[in-house]
Order: C-alpha cells, then sequence, then structure tokens
C-alpha cells in the first residue's frame, strides 16, 4: 500500500552497476553485466532440473529439453503435430485480451472511484467500508458466482480479472489521493487555483506516483487470476491449455504454459514501468 | 507621499483561539497591527507566540475566532493571489519544473501563454535561476528552491509576500545570500513583506520596522521602528545596540514566566 516506501527502497538495488570494475571492459559487456547475473539463477535452476529429470523413465517432470521441444512446437508447429501445435499465439492472445480487458475495465472504474472516495467525504463514508469488507474475499471465492452469473466461458474469466485487478488499483488510487500534501493545497489556493482546477492540478499529478504502484500490482494479479478464470469452461487461454494437458498428463505443455505467463506477465510490467518512467521523471523515487 | 500613510494590511483586535484537550487556548490575542504598503515588517518571537497563526490567518488559510483582517481595508477571506505565502518547506510542485511553477499561478489564471512566457522569463532572471529553468525541484538545493518560491509568489502579482521562516531551513551561507537577495529584490520591485522569523540579526538586518512577539497568550508586545541605512553592518555597534534592546524586549517575558 505504501508507494513511496517501496520504490523509495528499490535504487540501492540497481548500484552495483556503480561500483568500479578492476580492469576496464567494453561497453557492451558492461550493458550485459546485470542480465547475466539475473540469468545465473534460473541457469541453475534448469541445470539441476535437467540432472534431476533427464533419462529417467518413470519421471513425472519432463527434463527441460522436452519442455523445450514442446514450446517449439505449440509455436512453430513441426514437431508432434498434435492438438497443440502451433496453438500458442491464439491462446496466448486469448489471455491477453482477458488480461488487458479485464485490467481496462477495472482501472475504468477503479480510478475515478478511488480519485471520489479519496476525495469526497460523503462516497467515502458511502463506499469505503464496503468495501473493505469485500477486500479479503479471495478473487477465486468469487468463481462460483462469477459462472452462475456471467456463464461458463471466458466472461467469467474477465470478470474474475476485472475483481483481482480492481483492489490494488482503489487501494492505491485513495492512498495517493489521501497522501497529497496539504501544502500544496495551501499553494495551489494562494497563487489562485481552486475548486475543480485544484483536483487536476494538484490531486491528479501529485497521487500519480501512487496510481502507478497500483496499476502495476493490478496488472500482476490480473495475470495471476487469468489463470484460475480460464481453467473451468474455457476453450482457449493458457489457463486452459494447462488444465487440458494436466488431464492428458502432458506435464512438459503444463510447465511450457507456466514459463508463457511468466514471460507474459514479465512484459507487461516492463511496460507499465516503462510508462511509469516517463511520466513521472519529475519523481525522486523514480526507478 | 501620501500612499505611504495608506495601510496595505490592518489588524485590529485579531484573536484567534484553539480547542485543545477541551480548553480553549489564545494562540494569538488582540493582535492590532498596521502594514503601509512598500514596508519591510519582521515578526520575531519565541515559537508558540502565534507569529505564524497571524501570517496564516492574513494568508487567508485560517480565520480568526475575533477581530478583523483588512487588506485595502477590505475584509480578508480566503487565500488569494494579492498575498502570496512563502513557506519554510517551500510548498513547490514536485511534479512541475522551475519554469511552470513559476508559470503556476499566471496560468491558473487563465492569462494567455504568450505573457505566462515573458512573466517567468522575466522572474526566473530575476531570482538568477536561468540554467535551471526545466529543473525539477527535487534536483535543486535549498536555495534555489526558496528562490523559486518567492519567484512564483512574485510573478502572480503578490502585493504583499508573506514569508513563514522562509530561510529557517537553509545553511548559514545560503542564507545571508538570499538575505541580500530578498532585500534587492524589495528594493527593486516596491514589494510589501510580511517576515517571520525566531532570528533577531535576521529581523533587524531586513526590517523597516520589527515587531516583537510573546507567548501564552500569543499578542504582539512592542514594535521598534530600525532606521539604519542599508546595507546594513550586522557587526557595528548601533546595530548591536539594537540587537541588544530588542533581545531584551524578547528574554524580559521569559524572565517574567519564570518568577
Amino acid at each position: 500500500m505504501n508507494a513511496g516506501a517501496e520504490t523509495g527502497t528499490a535504487p540501492p538495488l540497481n548500484e552495483t552497476q556503480a561500483a568500479p570494475a578492476p580492469r576496464a571492459l567494453p561497453p557492451f559487456i558492461q550493458r550485459l553485466k546485470n542480465p547475466a547475473i539475473a540469468a545465473l539463477f534460473p541457469l541453475a535452476v534448469v541445470v539441476f532440473w535437467h540432472f534431476a529429470t533427464y533419462g529417467r523413465k518413470f519421471s513425472l517432470i519432463p527434463p527441460p529439453s522436452d519442455v523445450a521441444i514442446e514450446l517449439y512446437d505449440m509455436a512453430f508447429g513441426g514437431v508432434w503435430d498434435d492438438a497443440f501445435s502451433q496453438t500458442l499465439h491464439i491462446h496466448l492472445l486469448a489471455s491477453l485480451s482477458r488480461v488487458y480487458g479485464g485490467f481496462a475495465m477495472a482501472c475504468a472504474v477503479a480510478l475515478p472511484l478511488g480519485l471520489m472516495i479519496g476525495r469526497l467525504p460523503f462516497v467515502r463514508q458511502l463506499l469505503d467500508p464496503t468495501f473493505q469488507v469485500l477486500r479479503p474475499i479471495p478473487v477465486t471465492a468469487w468463481l462460483p458466482l462469477a459462472m452462475i452469473i456471467f456463464g461458463l466461458g471466458p466472461r467469467s474469466a474477465v470478470f474474475l480479472v476485472f475483481l483481482g485487478a480492481f483492489y490494488p488499483v482503489l487501494i492505491n488510487t485513495i492512498f495517493g489521493v489521501r497522501s497529497v500534501d496539504p501544502r500544496l493545497f495551501e499553494a495551489a489556493s494562494m497563487l489562485g487555483c481552486e475548486g475543480t482546477a485544484q483536483f487536476f492540478k494538484v490531486v491528479l499529478p501529485a497521487s500519480l506516483p501512487a496510481i502507478f504502484t497500483g496499476l502495476r500490482l493490478g496488472l500482476g494479479f490480473a495475470w495471476v487470476v487469468i489463470v484460475v478464470g480460464e481453467m473451468t469452461g474455457v476453450q482457449t487461454g493458457l489457463g486452459a491449455i494447462i488444465m487440458e494437458a494436466r488431464q492428458l498428463s502432458r506435464t512438459e505443455i503444463v510447465i511450457g504454459g507456466m514459463i508463457v505467463i511468466g514471460i507474459a506477465g514479465f512484459i507487461s510490467d516492463r511496460i507499465v514501468m516503462w510508462l511509469g518512467r516517463r511520466l513521472l521523471r519529475w519523481s525522486p523515487n523514480n526507478v | 507621499m501620501s500612499e505611504a500613510t495608506v495601510p496595505i494590511l490592518e489588524l485590529k483586535g485579531l484573536t484567534k483561539q484553539f480547542e485543545f484537550n477541551g480548553d480553549r487556548i489564545d494562540a494569538l490575542r488582540d493582535a492590532n497591527l498596521r502594514v503601509n504598503k512598500g514596508e519591510f515588517v519582521c515578526l520575531i518571537g519565541a515559537s508558540g507566540c502565534g507569529k505564524s497563526t497571524l501570517l496564516r490567518i492574513v494568508a487567508g488559510f485560517e480565520t480568526a475566532t475575533r477581530g478583523s483582517a483588512l487588506m485595502w481595508d477590505r475584509p480578508i477571506e480566503g487565500p488569494a493571489p494579492d498575498r502570496g505565502m512563502v513557506f519554510q518547506d517551500y510548498g513547490l510542485f514536485p511534479w512541475l519544473s522551475v519554469r511552470k511553477n513559476i508559470g503556476f499561478g499566471p496560468s491558473s489564471r487563465g492569462r494567455p501563454s504568450a505573457e505566462i512566457k515573458d512573466t517567468v522569463d522575466r522572474f526566473i532572471e530575476l531570482v538568477g535561476l536561468q540554467r535551471f529553468a526545466d529543473a525539477y525541484p527535487h534536483q535543486l538545493s535549498g536555495g534555489m528552491k526558496q528562490r523559486v518560491a518567492i519567484a512564483r509568489v512574485l510573478a502572480n502579482d503578490a502585493e504583499i509576500v508573506l514569508m513563514d521562516e522562509p530561510f529557517g531551513a537553509l545553511d548559514a551561507m545560503t542564507r545571508e545570500r538570499l538575505q541580500d537577495e530578498l532585500l534587492d529584490i524589495w528594493q527593486r520591485t516596491g514589494l510589501t513583506v510580511l517576515f517571520v522569523t525566531h532570528s533577531i540579526e535576521e529581523a533587524i538586518f531586513l526590517a523597516d520596522r520589527v515587531v516583537v512577539m510573546s507567548p501564552g497568550p500569543g499578542r504582539i508586545d512592542s514594535q521598534m521602528q530600525i532606521t539604519l541605512p542599508r546595507p546594513r553592518d550586522v557587526v557595528a555597534s548601533d546595530f548591536n545596540d539594537i540587537r541588544r534592546e530588542l533581545s531584551l524586549r524578547l528574554h524580559s517575558h521569559h524572565a517574567r514566566k519564570a518568577a
């Protein structure tokens, strides 16, 4: 919830860049240093995974090479030519559209609502207690109800994504609006900026860092929830193939699907971060 | 010459009470003060003497419990651009560049953009921040931030500048330089300044008139006209005479309270 504290602690992590190299390395190697360090741990995991599973006939977990081949087949086909071949883009697109659709709807509702709850005492008194009670209900607990209301199928999944993204965006928006330095309202009003103009010229920009934290968290949750949402009664989507593959004991597809979700979630987080960095260049807490 | 006798600001019987644990505390009691146009007035006093409260009532951030605060004979109702406040903690908009911070007032009041640009350029130059026009506040030193804050109220046509210990958070060197710069701006623009400080030296160095306030309840104790020619020498003997006299007046309250 605390946007400032979270981003405020981030910079020291990057200070490894500042450490002077004993011998000057070419710049392109310098630039590859951090990604290289980041790749060390996953690489170790893959190596361990390989030796733990490769060549064991009755291993329930396939070795990484099997997963890689399966991923290649799902993406481009030409290896197994089964029901999963060359279907990755369909599932990925389906999940992407649900994630971003549900996320966009969550933003469309949570942002204005958060701004109002943060700013207007009456709306706060009216709605805040209700949201406080609804918030602890896990998104997955909504699944049966969602299926009754929206029917079996992708609409339930989108609804769950909506719910998953809704609260982080809402809570952080409220927090952002409520923690605007009162001094800035004084400054604005003595300079002739009052009423609704203050909302757009002070409240909105001042709460933008917290709102962005909410967007990042919300999108993260959207990716978590999409898999649950697609696991029942949906034909397409990464969650759907994971579920289907599980029933067929095609564990390499399950793991492949997990990897794709991880990468897709990572990239979409990077996009929000990049956007935030551009919009929040003014912020001393900007990472 | 008649203008000098018309008060730009007049406070009559100004009283501010706060509720504190069910008790009524007088933060300010029966303050009477006239400030003439173009005058530089310093309020000094220990903490709790109501000097900041007085300033905030003039700014329109707080309302008086009793009494009246008049600007050009009209009651003060809320904050307005004719009274610009410079805060100790700057109060700059962190998401706006120096240029946009200074232009905030004019643009809020719907001035045409060409005029805003002219105004902003003029005041950026006045406070010497040309090189930092596009920097954000967090990239500036405290002294630079305070220059921006001063330029911001000047660019907004403030007639009276209210300064609440504006240099209190700055180091001594920066503080002295900004005092000089402020005097220079004041002399060039014919502003009226109401300046709160707890430094006797700062008050004597800057002011035409020093208003001594005393705590518990906060009230105006006495006033002293400073007639030393400017620029003032803070180690001159006549400067020290005034310093001793003001110090005596300030500390007499402590003695009285202790007794």
